[in-house]
């Protein structure tokens, strides 16, 4: 098999029973692994919640190191909507010129020093400097600013070892409280003061609040940036012919990320709490226990994608779940869009190959599954375009 | 060349000209308040959801199936509703009427 392959472990689950059973940390998880089912469950917000205990609809929970809400993640309807609004718009700044031009040559320079080098291990050197410098774009604060969150490694949660890391989490709340301070003492035009100064129902947002918002930003585009970018350069270290082909259809750029992003599946699951007792592919729920909506299993359901193991990168019919489904769906998928765009324009046009030299790959223990999600290392070389 | 007039939400009427590619890319070109066309045009996104004026919907033709279950769980959804991503532009569009769904 291609060292960049990501496998699907939930195929015969899916295509027997539509759902996989795992625990965690003592509250299991009923897995919904079917495209229809994944996303009913995620559209039928009143029976499968997302406003339960902060950290629950978390697979591995994280309900024992945080006690702060992700707004407006783990928000339902109506309020959720209340939330959104307030910070929409900002998300789609990636859709302007300016933000494009400061992103291109973020991820040109980076590209470009790739090159010069020997070889270099891609996860810390090459996808968590991009994601990191990116992100100042998203929080319109001084580049320099990434130098920290480099410095964070690639987890904000999670150690090397997969579990939950209260003392990781720990830097992150102190350092978004200390940015907080820092902005009410001298307001500017980042995130953090736009928070400050943004009104849901006549009145401002807590400090609770506007945390809430920051740990959501900083902890829902990390490992899946890194990981998106890592799987894209494992993808075309093996497949030269569509470097390639990208740089003579560069107007096929878009649909191309949308299938890596179908095909990587970044985030793996997100959970939901039943609200009440029911039923789910034939599968009766107890209220008070969790279901997942396995965005990777959806992603890879024959009912609805030709070929679902393959990368076809001009498929043009795609209703991928990487992003999500419905009112919840990624926030940061724009910028994440943008990013991948770019990325893949700027290795179509400097990159010629790229040579993989040594991967260690990052598998999620799933109870029954286990499903390669990326690398925690990857060694390889840029060659350039000569 | 096909002229396709947008009516949004607030009910703001934008007409505007083309030739070919999607109804959405059309749109958004356009600044079309309510079609964002996340998604490029693979039918994953669900955010260029359209109603077709009813005297067209013989020239629009039917949603997919794919495209019919997106709009299956999408706001506002009724029988006349499509994802403008998956129209294209011909002269027959020539005169036709969506409504912005969002």
């Amino acid at each position: 098999m291609e060292k960049s392959a990501l496998p699907d472990p939930f195929e015969k689950a899916r295509r027997e029973k539509g759902i996989g059973q795992m625990n965690d940390q003592d509250d299991p998880v009923v897995m919904m692994l079917r495209h229809k089912d994944v996303r009913k469950c995620a559209h039928k917000w009143q029976q499968f919640q997302s406003a339960a205990e902060p950290g629950r609809i978390v697979i591995p929970s994280e309900v024992n190191i945080r006690k702060t809400r992700q707004i407006p993640f783990e928000l339902d309807p109506p309020l959720h909507g209340v939330y959104r609004n307030v910070v929409e718009a900002w998300f789609k700044r990636p859709l302007q010129a300016e933000y494009q031009t400061l992103l291109r040559k973020q991820i040109e320079d980076l590209v470009s020093a790739t090159i010069e080098r020997d070889s270099l291990e891609a996860v810390e050197e090459f996808s968590l400097p991009l994601q990191s410098r990116a992100l100042t774009l998203l929080l319109n604060i001084p580049y320099a600013e990434a130098e920290t969150w480099i410095s964070w490694g690639t987890h904000v949660f999670r150690s090397e070892g997969e579990s939950l890391d209260g003392d990781k989490a720990k830097i992150l709340y102190n350092y978004i409280d200390a940015k907080i301070d820092q902005a009410i003492e001298n307001p500017g035009e980042d995130l953090y003061s736009i928070l400050l100064a943004a009104e849901v129902e006549g009145r401002k947002l807590t400090r609770e609040e506007i945390k809430g918002v920051m740990i959501l930003t900083f902890a829902g585009g990390r490992d899946t940036v890194i990981n998106a970018v890592t799987n894209s350069i494992a993808y075309f270290a093996e497949h030269p012919e569509s470097l390639k082909r990208l740089r003579a259809e560069p107007e096929m750029i878009g649909r191309a990320v949308e299938e890596l992003i179908r095909y990587f599946s970044p985030l793996t699951q997100m959970g939901r709490v039943v609200t009440e007792d029911t039923v789910a592919c034939e599968q009766a729920l107890k209220a008070d226990t969790r279901i997942s909506l396995c965005w990777a299993s959806a992603n890879r359901d024959a009912a609805v994608f030709e070929q679902p193991n393959q990368v076809i990168l001009d498929r043009k019919l795609n209703p991928h779940l990487s992003f999500g489904f419905g009112h919840h769906k990624c926030l940061g998928a724009t910028h994440t869009r943008q990013i991948m765009k770019i990325l893949l324009l700027t290795l179509s046009q400097k990159v010629n190959s790229i040579d993989i030299i040594e991967t260690r790959e990052n598998i999620e223990d799933l109870g029954p599954f286990e499903r390669k999600v990326g690398y925690h290392s990857i060694y390889v070389k840029f060659n350039g375009n000569v | 060349m096909a002229k396709i007039t947008f009516i949004t939400k607030e009910g703001e009427s934008t007409t505007v000209e083309g030739t070919s590619g999607s109804v959405m890319e059309l749109a958004v070109q356009n600044n079309i308040p309510g079609i964002d066309g996340d998604c490029g045009g693979v039918c994953s996104c669900a955010t260029c959801h359209v109603h077709v004026a009813e005297q067209f919907t013989a020239q629009t033709g039917e949603a997919s199936e794919i495209e019919q279950d997106m709009l299956e769980l999408d706001d506002n959804v009724n029988d006349f509703s499509r994802l403008s991503c998956q129209i294209t532009i011909s002269e027959e569009l020539d005169g036709l009427i969506l409504q912005v769904a969002k």
